[in-house]
């Protein structure tokens, strides 16, 4: 017997290529960056990726451009740049 | 000793409830996970599972929820983790839970639910009716209705294998306080044939678990809906088969069959026949055997022991030799005609000879309904072949306008 | 007490989902998962979060979840870790419920699981509205509140949750913020391997709904808890407890002026100087009556 069951299985970008849907994106200067990883624990989409050394980077394929992370910057490393 | 020899032993015979039957089924079904909530006519199922679980520690979780509707989330919970699940309910219960049964029915999840017919309101009323029971088959649930407190025992355990091999849950219907209240020898079989005969070791895509993680029930795109749904369709519509084949496989595990779909009862010559389900169906019997020795009259009964899936096949099969039809529903339509009757003539109306479909509404809120009311109903088909009497959209059994004529009121 | 650095790198809920832009309540789940870990399962009832998890046949969550109807997450919880017991499985199981199916719908079921003592894991988000059908009131929206349904401001105070699930008698009751994550974090951990009925309640900004700036999100729920507004507070085993976050602000000297929280989201915008005073009223008294529960046994 054949049968569909509706479930689905975990994907990223399970909702297509987020990062369309922004309109400025985030820009971390590395040099004034203090590796607090801040924006990382506040990031609500999972886009700023984490390092070892904790340093970070984004993620440009999904991130949404919502700016959280520039806000929450405590030494302003982060900017936000029209995209 | 075989299982028939063995089925003489008094051992195994309990004078019981229906109600005691569900719990008893569900006790040997080896369920894990009760929702419980009382509602009448059903409470005792509740109250014997308690007692079970309280003073024979049996391996069984029952939820004593607050609301209905938490009994089912209750069962899809348990069943949604690869649980064997139960609950009961009937009348406002189960319309108070509906949403949560239409929900289940979309999950694909193999809970059984016990439903004591029972009219609804308004007005308060308590009597059986088998509007309720019916209802789910609009929702995605398979539908059986046993006629004794026998076969509800039975049908508890028939119902776990056809809920986990179709995915589709199942509603096992019996006519409240009527079955629900009533005593009646039943035999219990030994649990090791139980236990083969509905294993829990299936395959359960379905099943949540840590081990290989998904999501079950989020959206789907309008394009895609209706793909679900005809899966649904396909699977209850293929499924009238599978009812008459579990009943054969019960049949040589314990010597009783129930003849599938439906029951037929002395069809093989009938002219005329009653279709009526539940335990009604044996005043029905009773009066197609009067009939048949008062006036000659070839009658015989269709008891239709699944509504869904509906038995398209059998009934047209039966329907090339029965020449008029009398469709016994204790339910309606309001404003058409009882529910079954609609469903018969659908079923029906491409055969070449199709029968004469006469639908009776009678029994609602559990007015009573004798052996007299099926052998006049009997009598009536049969002028109804011989061109004697015109054909009816609805007939009422035992409707009494006299009696709220001073109640009316002008608007 | 956990610090930002120490939360696990682990990320249990993946980017490119259907949340808005500055979304709280992803923030929030983000860091509550990590706390968890692989071995929990999420019941998720109709709510932003529902549509939050993208579409069939994919999903954002990677761990199993499942969707409920409105008002029956709690009770399709309690059977599922019925049934996990039974079987012998140890996990945690998480409602993952908004504001409306936990204060509106959703209460008899929530209430029915606390009074049963079931051993879940209830987090509410907290958004303050139906967030989902595009910002609709809910016992939980402020009083004075901008809504679809309460175009002029609702006239009602917000419901106490944290206080009615505590009256059940619940080993654990908390409030939290998306602003303070390592003080979330720190609740769940502790909440995880409790036995019996934990409730916490996340305060969950909606960028949409609120009519806030993308970017102010964090900003917001920190100006909530600087302002008084939102108190975090523990109940453990009926004892009060305010949060490290909060502690300071209980006095009325040393919280943040009402106006610096409600300039910066489009809800409050509407807000008379004679409504903002009726409602600094109302929060002078919540922060006095707390403080002085602060430590002691209420339920």
């Amino acid at each position: 017997m054949k049968v569909l069951i509706p479930k689905s299985k975990p994907a990223k970008g399970a909702v297509g290529k987020t990062g369309l849907w922004r309109t400025s994106k985030p820009v971390v200067n590395h040099n004034k960056c203090i590796k607090c990883v801040i924006c990382w624990a506040f990031c609500p989409e999972t886009t700023i990726l984490r390092f070892e050394d904790n340093s970070v980077d984004i993620d440009y394929e999904y991130c949404k451009g919502c700016g959280v992370c520039a806000n929450e910057c405590p030494v302003n490393a982060i900017e936000m740049v029209e995209d | 000793m075989s299982i028939i020899e063995d089925k003489k032993s008094l051992s195994n015979v309990k004078v019981v409830t229906a109600n005691e039957a569900v719990a008893l089924a569900v006790k040997c079904a080896k369920v894990d996970v009760v929702g419980a909530y009382p509602i009448s006519p059903q409470t005792s199922i509740m109250e014997y599972l308690t007692k079970y679980i309280e003073t024979e520690n049996i391996p069984m979780e029952i939820v004593r929820v607050e609301s209905e509707h938490s009994a089912m989330a209750v069962a899809m919970g348990a069943a949604a983790v690869g649980a064997r699940a139960f609950t009961a309910t009937a009348s406002q219960g189960l319309l108070y839970m509906a949403e949560m049964v239409y929900w289940v029915g979309g999950s694909r999840l193999p809970v059984v639910m016990a439903i004591t017919s029972r009219a609804m309101g308004a007005p308060w009323i308590l009597g059986n009716e088998h509007t309720d029971v019916l209802l789910p088959r609009e929702w995605g649930w398979m539908v059986l209705f046993p006629e004794d407190n026998q076969e509800v025992f039975d049908t508890i355990i028939q119902a776990y294998k056809l809920a986990d091999t179709t995915l589709v849950p199942v509603v096992v219907g019996l006519d409240g306080f009527i079955l629900s209240h009533t005593t009646m020898p039943i035999s219990i079989p030994d649990q090791s044939i139980i236990d083969n005969f509905i294993p829990k070791n299936t395959p359960k895509p379905y099943a949540l678990n840590t081990e290989d993680p998904f999501t079950h029930g989020n959206a789907v795109h309008s394009n895609l809906y209706l793909e679900f749904r005809h899966n649904i369709f396909k699977t209850i519509e293929d499924s009238e088969d599978l009812v008459d084949e579990i009943d054969k496989e019960w049949s040589k595990l314990t010597g009783r069959s129930y003849g599938g779909v439906i029951e037929e009862f002395l069809l093989d010559d009938a002219e005329v026949a009653v279709l009526v389900m539940g335990a009604s169906s044996g005043d029905a019997k009773e009066a197609a055997k009067k009939v048949r020795e008062k006036y000659g009259i070839k009658a015989g009964v269709i008891r239709l022991r699944s509504i869904r899936p509906f038995p398209v096949k059998r009934l047209s099969k039966i329907a090339q030799k029965v020449k008029a039809i009398g469709v016994f529903d204790r339910n309606m339509s309001p404003g058409l005609g009882g529910m079954i009757a609609t469903e018969v003539k659908f079923a029906l109306y491409d055969l070449k000879n199709r029968p004469i479909v006469q639908s009776y509404i009678g029994g609602l809120g559990g007015k009573d309904v004798k052996i007299a009311d099926f052998e006049n109903i009997l009598v009536e088909l049969k002028e109804m072949v011989d061109g004697k009497r015109e054909v009816e959209k609805v007939k009422w059994v035992g409707l009494d306008l006299a009696a709220i004529e001073k109640f009316l009121e002008e608007v | 007490m956990t610090s930002i650095k120490q939360l696990p790198y682990e990320e249990y809920f993946l980017a490119g989902n259907g949340s808005c832009p500055g979304c709280g309540l992803t923030i929030g789940l983000r860091n509550v998962l990590k706390a968890l870990g692989k071995n929990v399962y999420m019941v998720v009832p109709a709510s932003c979060s529902s549509v939050v998890q993208s579409p069939f046949p994919n999903s954002s969550a990677t761990v199993p979840l499942l969707n409920t109807p409105f008002a029956a997450s709690a009770a399709a919880a309690s059977g599922m870790v019925r049934a996990l017991k039974i079987m012998g499985k140890d996990a945690v199981v998480m409602v993952w419920a908004g504001d409306g199916g936990t204060f509106d719908i959703g209460l008899a079921t929530v209430s029915g699981a606390a009074e049963r003592n079931e051993d879940l894991l209830y987090i509410c988000y907290d958004n303050e509205a139906y967030m989902n059908t595009g910002g609709h009131r809910s016992s939980a929206t402020p009083l004075g509140t901008f809504t679809g349904t309460t175009p002029t401001g609702k006239r009602e105070n917000k419901k106490n949750v944290p206080l009615i699930m505590a009256a059940h008698g619940i080993p654990y009751v908390a409030t939290a913020s998306i602003a303070f994550v390592t003080d979330l974090y720190d609740k769940i951990m502790k909440a995880k391997d409790m036995k019996g009925f934990r409730y916490i309640q996340i305060y969950s900004p909606c960028t949409p709904g609120w009519l806030l700036p993308t970017e102010k999100s964090v900003e917001s729920a920190k100006l909530a808890v600087q302002t008084g507004i939102y108190p975090l507070f523990e109940i453990e085993g009926g004892i009060f407890k305010i949060s490290a976050p909060s502690k300071a602000y209980l006095k009325k000297e040393k919280r943040k002026p009402l106006h610096d929280y409600f300039k910066i989201q489009g809800r409050f915008k509407h807000l008379k100087e004679e409504h903002i005073k009726l409602i600094e009223q109302w929060i002078d008294q919540m922060n006095e009556e707390y403080a002085a529960l602060d430590g002691k046994k209420i339920f």
